[in-house]
């Protein structure tokens, strides 16, 4: 019977409820999209640094992974090293450079990577054969539309540009192998990938055996810290990064957003409340009387709040319930926006839905449905019955 | 015998505006009402009528005095206990019927039972049959705005009579309606009174007042003249 009058009572006002309830799912959809931005771009990102498997990442000391230009020599000696190391399975060192080609009187500059193709963890090869011949490269697809060319056509890169002279160095003919997505380059960025070895040649940096961080790979349930300091130990030339240290860094410099996502959340959250408890008063101040007769009939304070908390819960749950909905087709729509910004991988989401995030905001609404209730529920339960009775009757 | 309610020196009085002023509603009013009494309280505008009936009805609180129902003494219950034994001794009928828009005539005359913890079944029979009582069976399942003003408040005595308390109070039951309809209502509370109800009704109209066993008249919160039935009437009645 509780239910009933609830529910009737909301159905009474039905223009009201349905505003009401819209109000609320604006707010729930907001709150949703909050909570994905909040947990969205750090897990967003420690998919992409898991993608390939590789736990550990070693930079030069006192850098970040291409954060400078800074490089790490005599490689080949630090992955024997590595090796060495019972719980590590793969290394993969990387080398990265600017390459230039000539197209059609145009030129066309872009990032290269140089690895090892067995063992890399840069890119996925999409189409074509990877490149694992000395004159053999693969590319992505916005390099492949900057120059002009095909899976099969071949090429001559430079590793030097000299605009004054229009000259170049460390010339090198090479054959399009296959085509790759890459999945920690910017989004429109053009990109290729070539031996590690050639690319050393090509810049000049095959003498000093020089790369730009290694990526390792642990074997199933190895223990990565005491890994990372094995290796700060032995290889101490390198700053080796955890994935869960990499997280921290990220966390940190993520701290406005999830600031950012923790007011706009409460503030939807308070918007929904003030809303609900709003329109909770009104509608007691519009049933006084009937409140009156029924506590005079016998009907207990209790049974009051129950009714008037199930009304307001009633209204948070079917707001939350189409807000959800609202807020996924929001936060659709504001990643588009968002994950176009340059610079950032292509890989990365900043609204990531994940039930949790489902559960978590239409908790909150729950909570609030009900503690917006609180206030109005009261009103009516301690309502002196005679006193408002001849309050409706003088009215 | 003792009388199904039993009030003695019963006292309200009400702050009224910013400086407090006391208005005394009710000084001092005993009265007994035997089972099976009819009894109409009459009187000027603000002479306390109304808020006898709040206490008679334990819808109150007095300020002082005693009132007992059917064998309880209310004064000193708590509100859950109140509550309680309003819901399963006494019967409302307002002025303004007060029913919930929101539920049907039969849902309306139901919603006592279901506080009572009446099975749905069983409620739904007695609703029905209360409603056939006072002559709506027809309406049942018709909302109050569906209703005419004499319609409502005959399911509103439906609802007062739902869980058969002992007691039916009524405030100027017959306030808002037109004559004829004021008279089929006079002649519904005749009825229950001759099955045994126990009625307390407030009003001014003449006629109500005149179909009941015992009149008693108020004026300035106190009983000026009590006046028994007349030997004339109570044989015209027999």
């Amino acid at each position: 019977m509780r239910i009933l009058l609830a529910l009737a009572a909301l159905r009474s006002h039905r223009v009201r409820t349905a505003l009401a309830v819209l109000g609320v799912a604006v707010a729930a959809a907001m709150l949703l999209c909050m909570v994905m931005l909040s947990a969205g771009l750090r897990e967003s990102f420690r998919e992409l640094l898991l993608a390939r498997g590789f736990q550990l990442r070693l930079s030069p000391r006192g850098t970040l992974p291409f954060d400078t230009e800074a490089t790490i020599s005599d490689a080949s000696t630090i992955v024997q090293t590595l090796a060495a190391q019972p719980d590590v399975v793969t290394v993969s060192a990387v080398l990265g450079a600017q390459l230039h080609v000539e197209q059609g009187g145009e030129g066309v500059t872009t990032f290269a990577l140089g690895v090892n193709p067995a063992a890399q963890g840069d890119y996925e090869l999409l189409e074509g054969r990877d490149a694992k011949a000395p004159d053999a490269l693969v590319a992505n697809d916005a390099f492949l539309a900057a120059a002009g060319a095909r899976v099969g056509d071949t090429l001559t890169f430079a590793a030097g540009y000299d605009p004054q002279l229009r000259s170049f160095s460390g010339e090198r003919t090479m054959v399009v192998s296959g085509r790759a997505r890459f999945l920690y380059l910017a989004s429109g960025q053009s990109a290729v990938a070539l031996e590690l070895r050639v690319l050393q040649d090509m810049t000049g940096r095959a003498g000093s055996d020089e790369v730009s961080l290694f990526m390792v790979r642990l074997r199933d349930g190895a223990d990565v810290e005491a890994v990372r300091a094995w290796i700060q130990e032995h290889v101490p030339r390198v700053d080796a990064i955890s994935t869960a240290e990499a997280m921290q860094r990220v966390d940190e410099r993520l701290s406005y957003f999830r600031q950012l996502g923790f007011i706009l959340g409460a503030v939807s959250l308070i918007v929904g409340f003030l809303l609900v408890t709003t329109l909770m008063t009104v509608s007691v101040n519009e049933r006084l009387g009937e409140i009156a007769v029924m506590r005079a009939m016998g009907v207990s304070r209790l049974h009051v709040i129950h009714q008037i908390l199930l009304e307001g819960l009633a209204m948070s749950l079917a707001g939350g319930i189409a807000g959800l909905g609202l807020g996924l087709v929001t936060a659709r729509y504001l990643n588009s926006i968002l994950s176009a910004f340059p610079g950032l991988p292509e890989a990365i989401d900043f609204f990531l839905f994940q039930p949790r995030s489902a559960w978590t905001a239409l908790g909150l609404l729950v909570l609030v449905g009900v503690a917006a209730g609180i206030y109005p529920s009261w009103r009516a339960a301690t309502l002196p019955i005679a006193g408002a009775l001849h309050e409706e009757a003088v009215a | 015998m003792t009388p199904l309610l039993g009030a003695r020196d019963l006292r309200r009085d009400y702050r009224m505006g910013r400086r407090g002023e006391v208005v005394q509603a009710v000084r001092g009013v005993s009265l007994e009402v035997p089972r099976g009494d009819y009894l109409a309280i009459v009187g000027p505008s603000g002479s306390g009528k109304s808020s006898l009936l709040n206490l008679l009805g334990a819808i109150d609180t007095p300020d002082a005095g005693e009132l007992s129902i059917a064998g309880r003494n209310v004064v000193g219950m708590s509100d859950r206990e109140l509550t309680d034994f309003r819901l399963r001794n006494i019967g409302f009928v307002f002025q303004r019927f007060y029913l919930l828009p929101v539920l049907t005539a039969r849902e309306n005359v139901e919603l006592p039972m279901a506080e009572a913890g009446v099975p749905r079944a069983v409620r739904r029979a007695r609703a029905s049959e209360l409603l056939a009582y006072v002559g709506l069976a027809p309406r049942e399942h018709h909302r109050p705005t569906q209703l005419s003003g004499g319609e409502q408040q005959r399911v509103a005595i439906a609802r007062a009579l739902a869980n058969r308390p002992a007691l039916l109070l009524a405030d100027e039951p017959t306030g808002e309606l037109d004559a004829r309809t004021g008279e089929e209502i006079i002649e519904l509370f005749g009825r229950l009174n001759a099955d045994g109800t126990t009625l307390v009704v407030v009003t001014h109209d003449e006629e109500l007042a005149s179909a009941a066993r015992r009149v008693i008249h108020m004026k300035d919160g106190v009983i000026v003249v009590p006046r028994e039935e007349s030997p004339t009437r109570r044989i015209e009645r027999e």
